[in-house]
């Protein structure tokens, strides 16, 4: 036998919740959240850091989850496509937008863009409240999508925009 | 009818689920069971030797090894033919695991199993298999000349050669007032789809019956395989394919080696078995395709029209042959496009390399053979000075020739016949969309800046929906709810809504009433898959067909209770109604009790079907004769043959004088997939298959070395486009209703990719004023042209 793997406790929030689990200090952020924490919803797609499938974000920031260990990321913050849902549970802005513009097809990449286009409307100082197409193309560029062609993921970028300035003028009120 | 759905771009039903987060993808399941993994051939072409696996024993968590003479009997045996052909004469198919010899890059050699995949994949790494290399055989020249074999027993490497002839070719090519030749070659490329394959499977030693998950397109046909692989009764075999991330034509072949040991493993080892494929593993072991060369001799007159066309063609078929010959049969007779061809004589040669084997990837042998007719249309445009536009509507069939007779065969072993479509109409409005006509002026305009542009342009003719058939199974629950189910499977085409709004229009419910399962052979067992842009014409009719039977049986069973005529009774949102009687109703959810004559009540709705709640003719029994409980029914949908969508699409690029840098500035569309069922839908697919066509066209290609080895299998390297590469589609329809099914529909699924070779290629040149023969073309190769083409000059 070789000796067993040492294994490491890591702490940390997903989606506002603490979660502890006991791995080897080999697995990889992907793996602890879909295998060990049972977060399926966060896809890999090429687990070299090429696709995004796999992004999250960890404190705030999009990261791929496929190039980080579990270990790596001890007391973070992480949201996964979980976390990208309203309070009440129904979708989230950018969820929603995908819905209304056709954005998905399959929905296995679709996951990596709902993180990865939650942090570009989000990523305060430089916030991106009203993108135009361009600017929408460039923020999802670093995904891969076999299924849509991007068109309408493009669209989703821009309505997502608009329904979370909807959202803010609602809560200004 | 309330609100017509059918034809609606409504929202997608399975959005919510997959958008949150709780789709099931293969890898999504099983958390508990054991994971596999497989030790694969580095070596393109080898004799076994020897399999060391003493080191591996030492691996914390290892269950099982597994090699060839492990597997008993059936098991190990090589793959089933899934399509033989009569000039399929020299079909080969690969071992689930290597017997003796390897025959690519990535063949599985070993099946390891662990308690996760972690520690699967570290006892692969430490089993040693010693080979005796043999030279290997790359790409399709070096498979003509057949100085090396793949194949010990296939002296030529030519495991089948095909001939169709309409006329005399040559003797109409001699005889013609003008000749060209031409030689076209394509490269090759992949489905890959985001997600890659996997198997799940769980044996019930209780129960004796086995559960299998893939990710696959053919779910039935899987099930039958691995039932007759293992030995096991068909019916203790359930095969659920979950949620699948993309197939795109990979997905339809099976049973992969993974899809009969997975479920071997997990029966032999009394535990479930979980196996995901890695990127990696999908480049080396799935499929590939589109590799071909071809070469064209035509014959025309003055006006550019066709006289007789002449094309030899080689395929590379890869390693095996389990899928059949099917894509350069579909090459053959689809390349006529929209055209007649004259004389047509078409012959291939598929030939075996030591690489990865081909199965059909999205388009499926059609973007060759629109690249290859459109091609030489362009090149006639060109020798006689002609606008290209003007030599394809001279050749078009008409409408009122249709429907149009090729005289060939075609892939579904029936007559090559169009069933309709208007192309002289799809040219019109494709011109119009991208201003064809205006085209001059821009080119001048981009000249005086210094720019250089181009416009191309490309016509397809699809056979979709080929049989043999697809059925649907509707039943309408006590609770109003209304359960549909096909065989065939999902991969991302939305046919969750799509089916739903069939049946929503068909029986008078709301669409949310509706709930589809596809793909699963638990719920229906008849079915043969998703391909070939068959899913709505196929299953969308069968379930259309379905019902109408269970609204029949509605209004009869509503005519019994509201002492009414079924003739006068109608059904709008879930509610049966006397036309034109207010107040004379009857809910169909009621109606669905009814159906089921009963002697237990089990809630209080259920009361009104016992056998004291209502007086009834006592002569009669319950059920009619001949007739069924429940408000149910199963249809079937069966075609004569295939139904021919067409479209056309023009694309305009730029080319950097300096860098060859190619960018597409505009990229048109007009598509006719007869009836749209949702024509967002239909959109979405066409949108991503202009994707797939640019990456084929520009980017994609499988890079293999002399030695056999992949040398770009993976996605840093493998350049499948991002957003940034593919551009705004704009899209026209045209919808002719196919006369060959009830809903008018033809296939949408493969369209967009068809003549994205085709279109560029003509662009391109029509940028550059140098022919361009083979695709995909890269900045570097377009700048070596040039060089090439001043040197000559
Ligand atoms: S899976 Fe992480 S980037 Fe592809
Ligand atoms: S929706 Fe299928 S890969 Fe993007």
């Amino acid at each position: 036998m070789t000796a067993a793997e040492q294994r490491h406790e890591v702490r940390l929030t997903v989606n506002g919740v603490p979660r502890r689990a006991v791995v080897p200090a080999r697995r990889l952020l992907s793996d602890f959240l879909r295998h060990d924490l049972r977060l399926t919803g966060t896809h890999v797609g090429c687990e070299h850091g090429v696709c995004g499938a796999c992004t999250v974000l960890v404190d705030g920031r999009a990261m791929r989850s496929c190039l980080q260990f579990a270990v790596s990321v001890d007391g973070a913050e992480v949201t996964t496509v979980e976390g990208c849902l309203r309070p009440d549970g129904s979708l989230g802005p950018v969820q929603q937008a995908f819905q209304d513009c056709h954005g998905l097809q399959c929905g296995f990449c679709t996951p990596g863009f709902v993180t990865t286009i939650t942090a570009y409307l989000d990523d305060r100082p430089d916030d991106h409240p009203d993108p135009n197409a361009e600017e929408a193309r460039e923020a999802i560029a670093g995904n891969l999508c076999r299924c849509t062609g991007y068109q309408n993921i493009v669209a989703a970028v821009q309505r997502a925009a608009e329904i979370r300035r909807a959202d803010r003028a609602e809560a200004s009120q | 009818m309330s609100t017509r759905i059918f034809g609606e771009p409504i929202p997608r039903r399975e959005d919510p689920r997959l958008l949150s987060g709780q789709g099931r993808y293969l890898d999504d399941l099983g958390h508990g069971a054991l994971a596999a993994a497989f030790v694969r051939s580095p070596h393109a072409h080898a004799r076994i030797v020897d399999i060391d696996v003493s080191d591996a024993l030492e691996v914390e968590g290892l269950v099982a090894i597994y090699t060839h003479e492990d597997l008993p009997g059936q098991v190990g045996h090589p793959l089933p033919l899934l399509i033989p052909h009569p000039t399929l004469t020299q079909a080969r198919t690969p071992y689930p695991l290597a017997k003796d010899e390897v025959n690519h890059v990535g063949e599985a050699i070993v099946m390891v199993v662990a308690t996760d995949r972690y520690l699967a994949e570290d006892a692969c790494q430490r089993i040693r298999v010693d080979y005796d290399f043999l030279p290997p055989v790359v790409g399709i020249e070096q498979s003509r000349a057949a100085d090396l074999l793949v194949h010990d027993d296939v002296p030529d490497n030519v495991s089948a050669h095909m001939l169709q002839e309409v006329g005399d070719a040559p003797a109409a090519i001699d005889a013609a007032p003008h000749r060209l030749h031409l030689d076209l070659d394509i490269e090759r490329s992949a489905s890959m789809p985001m997600e890659g394959k996997g198997v799940y499977a769980r044996w019930d030693a209780d129960d004796r019956s086995l559960r299998v998950y893939t990710s696959t397109q053919a779910s039935t046909s899987v099930r039958a395989a691995i039932a007759a692989r293992l030995g096991l009764p068909l019916d203790r075999v359930e095969v659920v394919a979950p949620d699948v991330g993309g197939g795109f034509g990979v997905k339809i072949m099976h049973p992969w080696p993974e899809e009969v040991l997975v479920p071997w493993a997990s029966i032999t080892l009394g535990r479930e078995v979980t196996w995901a494929e890695d990127r990696r593993e999908h480049f080396v072991s799935s499929a590939h395709e589109r590799a071909q060369q071809h070469q064209v001799d035509v014959g025309f007159d003055d006006d550019g029209r066709l006289l007789g066309l002449d094309v030899t063609f080689w395929h590379d078929n890869g390693a095996y042959t389990p899928y059949g010959i099917i894509v350069p049969i579909v090459t053959s007779t689809q390349l006529l496009g929209p055209y007649k061809p004259g004389a047509y004589r078409v012959e291939f040669f598929s030939l075996y390399t030591n690489t990865v084997l081909v199965t059909p990837y999205r388009g499926a042998g059609r973007p060759q053979g629109c690249f290859v007719m459109e091609r030489t249309m362009d090149a006639i445009a060109a020798y006689l000075g002609l606008d290209r536009t003007t030599v394809r509507e001279r050749n078009f069939i008409q409408p009122e020739e249709m429907p149009y007779d090729h005289g060939l065969v075609f892939q579904d072993g029936r007559p090559l016949v169009y069933d309709s479509g208007d192309y002289p109409a799809t040219l019109e409005k494709l011109k119009k969309l991208v201003g064809w006509d205006e085209f001059e002026v821009f080119r001048e305009q981009a000249r005086a800046d210094g720019r250089r542009v181009g416009i191309g342009i490309g016509c397809y003719v699809e056979g979709t929906g080929p049989g043999p058939y697809e059925g649907g199974f509707v039943k309408v629950e006590t609770d109003g709810t209304v359960i549909v189910a096909t065989g065939l499977t999902s991969q991302g085409q939305g046919h969750q809504t799509a089916f739903a709004q069939v049946v929503a229009e068909e029986l008078g419910v709301p669409v949310d009433k509706v709930v589809v399962t596809t793909g699963d052979t638990r719920r229906f067992k008849y079915a043969v898959g998703t391909f070939a842009s068959r899913a709505a014409v196929m299953s969308g009719n069968a379930v259309a067909l379905a019902t109408r039977k269970v609204r029949e049986k509605a209004l009869r069973i509503a005519g019994d209770a509201l002492e009414a005529d079924p003739a006068d009774l109608e059904i709008v949102d879930g509610v049966v109604q006397v036309k034109g009687t207010p107040g004379a109703t009857i809910p169909l959810s009621t109606v669905a009790v009814l159906s089921n004559p009963l002697r237990y009540a089990f809630d209080e709705e259920t009361k009104r079907a016992t056998q004291f709640a209502a007086p009834a003719d006592v002569d009669k029994p319950p059920i009619e004769e001949g007739g069924e409980p429940g408000l149910e029914a199963t249809a079937y949908y069966s075609p004569p043959r295939s139904t021919f969508a067409n479209g056309m699409h023009a694309a305009i690029v730029e080319t950097d004088p300096e860098t060859a840098e190619i960018k597409i500035l505009r990229y048109c569309v007009v598509h006719d997939c007869g009836t749209l069922i949702n024509p967002r839908i239909v959109e979405g697919q066409i949108h991503g298959g202009v994707a797939q066509g640019v990456g084929g066209a520009l980017y994609e290609r499988m890079v293999y070395d002399e030695s056999g080895q992949l040398l770009n299998a993976s996605y840093m390297d493998f350049l499948m486009p991002y957003a940034t590469e593919v551009p705004n589609i704009e899209i026209d329809h045209l919808e002719t209703p196919s006369p060959l099914n009830p809903l008018g529909l033809k296939g949408a699924g493969e369209a967009g990719v068809i003549p994205g070779s085709a279109v560029l290629s003509s662009a391109i040149e029509d940028a550059e004023g140098i022919r361009i023969t083979r695709m995909p073309i890269s900045p570097s190769e377009l700048y070596h042209l040039r060089q090439k083409e001043s040197t000559t000059r």
